[in-house]
């Protein structure tokens, strides 16, 4: 098994026709998803790439195609609206990729989408790959293997180095989760573990945090009270100084909190394997997993 | 963004939020003329700088007379203002915030910002006005009142007389109190702030609740609504350098180190900043070019990296994903023709093409040291400031 997505996910593509979201659903279609709608006010009717049915709004492309799951590539002033009606429209899994959303727009949309028990990957993400199988996302499959880590990701191009060094040690992974950069996400770190808990594939995971927030303390938290799988992790910005916005709107240390130090310290305390060098990551599942 | 507090308590007016008279001047006769305007007692005169402390740095004074607030502009303008968030080299104070005297009964702290663990935004108070809110969190945590806020409802009547009982406040204070709160959520959630502090939040000797300070940050991905931001923008506080590459779309923060590096994505970005100083070298910036790392971004990166004097290498640390490396090593080396690069570079491209853009580097005729792993990159890098 893999977690939230696999080859039977019925997806659909909210912002299909905008650029970045007709290059990623080709890219997507390539990998093996199956993307059965597309969504663009305005464009329905038409066919993408001659074959995928696009709809006016997701609550048509639901009950004409079945769709269970979406991605969205959205501009931001309109994201959080799309993330709404996809909730709205019965979607189960919505993964935003959309940077630059307002935090204030996310914070309504949070509760919606914890009220109706939906999975919001996001947004600010690179998404969610389940190798071999699927993927929702902008990330690149080939750098991907299956097999039995999970990966859980504030970050995108950080996310594939860790999954480059694991698939060249001829390690896979179950489902990577890029959870987001952003400070208001709808799955964080405790959620996707919670996933990963109840996954058969998955033996152990990789939990790559950065400054800002405490998101990562409180996982160490919960890790220790609910997750038996050995995990291993990296904190981004060691050498980031604080109170600078360390490109993602989450990654700021803010009144001294946030720091990758007190991040690092928590999640050792615990028993979770620290890595130092970002350039560990691989190495350190391979010896945790004694593989 | 940050912006002023002179800017912050014209948002807050507009709002009906209560705060003192005052005007911004930029030379030491507009301050006299509107201290004569102000007719008040006492005249405050303020530093404007982006940092806090300013008062114990000798940026704000009391004055009584408009030949006191002369003397207190004059020595106030043009200063550099040093306090515990400016660094040693302190700030130059090029405005001043011409303010009425007020009649303080109490000195309170009001606060408002987005909690990120529950995904709420939380106004808080405490009794301790005046004080560093991170200090008494640290210290008797217990003083600080909170009050979250459901997005859906927005801040309530009964959420702010909670705050406004617990800080002690009664009669007619707890009114203008609550009506301050209710205002101040208003101006928060319409300007998209991220941060709001007033600090301290003053009663007044006849019972009024006043902003006597203010400090406000926007949420910089809200600036495509808010065409206001673009004109509270300070380009004075900010690095020339990051100005710059702000102006080409970089996302740029100047360190001290001596190692600059150019990256994509903001985790990667930092990841490489630590293995830099892992490796015994010093970042000197944070450089993320983005996803579409192509032969712009590359050449204005490399202008950017190369105006700070301190760079004696540079790291390029590309993971191509959707970005194909081939392009982006064909972007390294058409920079490195059209601008001067007088500093080893070390390159590292990896995913999407890798092989071909290793290729395309190494029979180029540019001086590259081409890198294979993130470690062997830093590594590298570092190897070439001590072979100097």
């Amino acid at each position: 098994m893999s977690v939230l997505i696999d080859e039977k996910t019925r997806v659909l593509v909210q912002g299909i026709t905008g650029g970045e979201g007709s290059f990623h659903a080709t890219q997507m279609i390539e990998y093996g998803t199956k993307v059965v709608a597309g969504v663009t006010p305005g464009k329905g009717g038409l066919r993408f790439q001659d074959k995928v049915p696009v709809f006016n709004t997701v609550k048509e492309a639901v009950r004409e195609t079945e769709a269970t799951a979406s991605v969205i590539f959205v501009p931001p002033p309109f994201a959080a609206d799309a993330i709404l009606e996809s909730v709205y429209a019965g979607i189960e899994i919505i993964v935003c990729i959309t940077e630059g959303i307002p935090a204030l727009d996310m914070l309504s949309v949070y509760q919606v989408v914890k009220s109706h028990g939906v999975h919001l990957i996001g947004p600010n993400c690179p998404g969610v790959i389940s190798p071999e199988k699927s993927k929702m996302g902008i990330m690149p499959g080939f750098i991907h293997k299956e097999g039995p880590v999970g990966v859980i990701s504030r970050s995108g191009t950080l996310t594939y180095e860790a999954v480059g060094q694991l698939t060249s040690l001829g390690i896979g992974q179950s489902t990577c989760i890029g959870i987001g950069g952003d400070p208001v996400i709808g799955t964080r770190f405790i959620d996707a573990l919670a996933l990963f808990s109840e996954d058969e594939q998955t033996e152990a995971v990789v939990m790559i945090g950065e400054i800002g927030g405490s998101a990562e303390e409180e996982a160490a938290a919960w890790i220790q009270k609910n997750f038996t799988k050995p995990v291993v992790s990296f904190i981004a910005g060691q050498t980031a100084p604080p109170g600078r916005r360390m490109g993602h709107a989450g990654a700021i240390i803010s009144g001294g909190k946030g720091t990758a130090a007190e991040k690092m310290k928590a999640l050792s305390e615990v028993g979770i394997h620290v890595c130092q060098s970002p350039a560990d990551i691989g190495r350190t599942v391979k010896e945790v997993m004694g593989i | 963004m940050k912006i002023h507090e002179y800017q912050a308590k014209e948002i807050l007016k507009r709002y009906l939020v209560p705060v003192p008279r005052g005007k911004v001047a930029f030379s030491v006769d507009e301050a006299v003329t509107l201290a004569k305007e102000l007719k008040s007692e006492v005249t405050v005169v303020k530093a404007q700088i982006h940092a806090g402390g300013r008062g114990k740095g000798g940026g704000v004074k009391l004055a009584r007379s408009v030949d006191e607030v002369r003397e207190a502009a004059r020595q106030i303008l043009g200063m550099h203002l040093v306090t515990h968030q400016t660094g040693p080299e302190g700030k130059l104070v090029k405005k001043l915030l011409i303010e009425e005297g007020m009649s303080i009964a109490r000195e309170l702290y009001l606060g408002m910002v987005l909690d990120r663990s529950v995904s709420q935004l939380v106004m808080m108070a405490s009794t301790e006005g005046g004080m560093e809110i991170e200090k008494v969190a640290a210290e008797t945590p217990e003083k600080i009142l909170k009050e979250w806020i459901d997005p859906c409802l927005g801040l309530k009547s009964y959420q702010a007389r909670n705050l406004a009982f617990g800080l002690g406040l009664s009669g007619k204070e707890v009114n203008s109190a609550v009506a301050f709160m209710l205002a101040l959520y208003r101006a928060f959630t319409e300007m998209d702030a991220s941060l709001a502090e007033i600090n301290p939040l003053i009663v007044t000797t006849d019972g009024q609740v006043i902003a006597l300070d203010a400090k406000i940050n926007f949420d910089d991905n809200a600036d495509f609504r808010h065409s206001e931001y673009a004109g509270m923008r300070d380009l004075d506080e900010e690095d020339p350098l990051e100005v710059e590459a702000s102006r080409f779309d970089l996302n740029y923060i100047k360190l001290d180190g001596n190692v600059g590096c150019m990256v994509n994505g903001a985790g990667l970005a930092m990841s490489t900043m630590d293995i830099i100083k892992l490796a015994g070298g010093e970042p000197a910036n944070f450089l993320d070019v983005g996803g579409g790392a192509n032969v712009d971004t590359v050449r204005d990166g490399f202008k950017i990296i190369l105006r700070d004097e301190n760079v004696k290498a540079i790291l390029i640390n590309i993971f191509g994903g959707i970005v194909r490396c081939d392009r982006v090593a064909k972007g390294v080396i058409e920079a490195a023709e059209t601008i001067e690069i007088k500093v080893p570079v070390v390159v590292r491209l990896e995913g999407t093409n890798a092989i071909e853009a290793g290729e395309l580097l190494n029979t180029s005729n540019m001086d590259v040291i081409v890198a294979t792993t993130l470690e062997d990159a830093a590594q590298k890098v570092v190897n070439t400031l001590r072979s100097k």
